[in-house]
């Protein structure tokens, strides 16, 4: 039997075997596989969807409706840095609406789309959980929360010329931060190396695969 | 008398209340081992229905009944956390994940042993790796002292947890979507019945508790059930876990007994309205709640049951507040798009009402509202969740279209004359 995942790191082909492992039905790896497939492609392509589909015995058609259901299956490029901005009530209440214009212009790029050189997409999104540190807002799912319109331009502009491999939620909260939902404790060595949650078994900075390709 | 049990760790411990070390330290698994050791299954059970705990996720149902439901012959049962926090307002459960994943963790063990469950699942919201990250942390710890895996402790009991991370959809947060998001489909709300406890995760009896339920749990049997249900008033047991946002001094992550006025809550608690500006209105339990108004709701309890009795709901505890700066009618076009923007679809009146909903109060808001839009909105709203009451009548097959409803009745009810003024404008506008 040919091996649909050939072309994934080792790395990531181990996970993909463990993960399909962890559930009482290989289905249900579906939404971790996505993931994985989406830090090898860069995004979820086609030929991400029909190689998940493959390896748990679904059809292509089947794994696209389930990634077309979810906001975080990209399947269109994303940019290096997808910049995430709440627009949701309480964000809104404290200025969420100034924070994406600035975020807009600091990266030439309107919500929703991605730069023509690839470095930044952008989105709004509904409440991310970080209302008390209201206005909040995501870099490949690491929370930066107390931002006003100028340290989200700042902030634009550090990945921008720093173009960094992993970005870590405290350190961007210490530089361009400001009030949080709660006191985030110790600093967390891990961070995200792609837009993807950066969760161990789907890969992050300090464990697991890497970023292939890119 | 106890006013703190699921924060008292966190604040003690700062830099550490997350690891193996401090949990232990700290009185952590030691429950685990009492229950383990002296108690059977159904003790637990016992406990955990005599504390009077009602779930946190946001219906407050008595976790100890629903417990109960599990038919008793069918294997395998399956317990499921709820973690995919995602109410406009609430960041309660993302304290708890990040700050004391063991208390968590120790709770499941718990929890299965009682309900004779061998493999439990996390579903974390996507947007949550750094609380995924800590709770699979905790989880590796514990497989590693013995407190999970096979014959925990010695004791013949064995189970297995596994992470599950989300998406990127609030539907998922409702029990039947998140199992079926957890099976691997879209994570589209099943119709009820059957209840989960019969036919939940791959159609076998399943338990759905919130994050916060279930971090309960080691203090429950530690303490007693007892000892929990002599905390705060009868009918709302317990501490609980409030998120406060918006528009007050000090928001954030409280665990308070439930009881005190609304006045102590934002006023004491949240240290008041920045800049001494006016309250104008709040909402007292997250996105989907009707809106309170300081003249009739101000001194009134924060219980589950007063605030039911006033019109709204407690639900996930998040509280957001807004002065009198608010435009409230924009404030309420942001919630209605919320809710036509996480609609799966399924039914009618959801899909279209809620995009119905949405583009009123959209050209209300920009200039080109209509005499008749008042009407219409309330017809749609009425569409929805026909007769406008509360708790909602129900046309489809989950809560999430009759929540879109309440803050348009909030608004209509409270600030009718705001909602005018802006239409009158617009007349003037399209005139001028
Ligand atoms: C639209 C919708 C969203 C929900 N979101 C959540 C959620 O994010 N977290 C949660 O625990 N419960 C949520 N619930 C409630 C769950 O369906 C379920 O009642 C709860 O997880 C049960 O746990 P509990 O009894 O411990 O509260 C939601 C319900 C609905 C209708
Ligand atoms: S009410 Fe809305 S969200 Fe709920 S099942 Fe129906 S369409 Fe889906
Ligand atoms: S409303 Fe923005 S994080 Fe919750």
């Amino acid at each position: 039997m040919t091996n649909p995942i050939a072309d994934w790191s080792h790395a990531n082909q181990e996970r993909a075997q463990q993960l399909m492992a962890r559930y009482p039905d290989v289905r249900s790896a579906v939404m971790p596989l996505l993931y994985i497939a989406s830090l090898e492609h860069g995004h979820v392509t086609d030929e991400g969807m029909r190689q998940v589909a493959e390896l748990i015995g679904l059809t292509p058609a089947q794994v696209h409706s389930v990634a077309s259901f979810y906001t975080m299956y990209k399947r269109d490029g994303v940019g290096r840095y997808l910049v995430s901005v709440c627009t949701s009530i309480s964000c809104f209440l404290r200025g969420a609406d100034d924070v994406l214009a600035a975020v807009e212009e600091a990266t030439g790029t309107v919500d929703g789309e991605t730069s023509d050189d690839g470095m930044f997409s952008v989105e709004h999104v509904e409440c991310i959980g970080a209302c008390g540190g209201a206005p909040a807002l995501q870099v490949n799912y690491e929370f930066v929360e107390g931002v006003t319109p100028d340290k989200a331009v700042a902030l634009c502009r550090w990945l921008a010329d720093g173009r960094p491999d992993v970005v870590r939620s405290d350190e961007m909260q210490a530089l361009f931060g400001g009030r949080a939902s709660f006191d985030p404790g110790p600093a967390d060595p891990e961070g995200a190396i792609a837009p993807v949650p950066a969760f161990g078994p789907y890969g992050s900075a300090a464990s697991g695969p890497q970023r292939a390709g890119r | 008398m106890t006013d703190r049990i699921l924060t008292v760790r966190m604040e003690a411990h700062p830099q550490d209340s997350h690891t193996l070390a401090t949990y232990e330290a700290t009185g952590g698994y030691r429950a685990l081992r009492t229950a383990l050791s002296s108690m059977t299954p159904d003790d637990v059970k016992a406990q955990v229905k005599a504390s009077n705990i009602r779930g946190r996720g946001g219906a407050g149902f008595p976790t100890g009944v629903k417990w109960g439901f599990l038919p008793e012959d069918l294997r395998p049962r399956y317990l499921v956390v709820n973690g995919d926090e995602s109410e406009p307002g609430t960041f309660k459960d993302r304290i708890l994940l990040e700050r004391d994943p063991h208390q968590l963790v120790e709770g499941i063990i718990i929890s299965s042993y009682g309900l004779d469950v061998h493999h439990a699942f996390v579903y974390i919201r996507g947007e949550y790796p750094k609380p995924a990250r800590r709770v699979q942390q905790a989880i590796d710890e514990a497989y590693a002292a013995g407190y999970l895996g096979s014959d925990i402790l010695g004791s013949g009991f064995s189970l297995d947890i596994t992470v599950h991370l989300g998406g990127g959809a609030y539907i998922c947060g409702e029990e039947t979507a998140l199992l079926n998001s957890l099976e691997g489909r879209r994570g589209e709300p099943r119709i009820k019945p059957p209840f989960p406890a019969v036919a939940g995760l791959y159609a076998k009896p399943t338990i759905v508790n919130n994050v916060e339920t279930i971090s309960n749990v080691p203090w429950i049997v530690a303490n007693g059930g007892a000892a929990y249900a002599a905390i705060g008033p009868e009918r709302s047991a317990g501490t609980r876990m409030f998120s406060l946002s918006g528009h007050v001094n000090r928001p954030g992550d409280y665990e308070i007994v439930m009881g005190m006025t609304w006045r102590e809550l934002i006023y004491g608690i949240g240290g008041g309205i920045p800049g001494d500006r006016a309250l104008k209105t709040w909402i007292p339990g997250g996105a989907s709640a009707p809106w309170f108004v300081p003249d009739e709701h101000l001194d009134t309890p924060v219980t589950i049951d007063d605030v039911g009795a006033n019109g709204s709901m407690l639900g996930s505890g998040a509280v957001i507040v807004m002065d009198e700066t608010t435009d409230v009618v924009a404030a309420a076009h942001r919630i209605v798009k919320f809710f036509a923007h996480e609609s799966c679809g399924q039914c009618t009146p959801c899909r279209e009402g809620t995009t119905w909903l949405e583009r009123i109060l959209w050209r209300i808001l920009n200039g080109a509202g209509r005499p008749s839009d008042l009407d219409l909105l309330l017809d749609v709203c009425d569409n929805i969740s026909p007769g406008l009451r509360w708790p909602p009548a129900m046309t489809t097959i989950c809560p999430l279209g009759p929540s879109a409803v309440s803050p348009i009745t909030s608004i209509m009810r409270h600030f009718r004359d705001e909602v005018e003024a802006k239409i009158r404008t617009s007349e003037g506008a399209s005139v001028g």
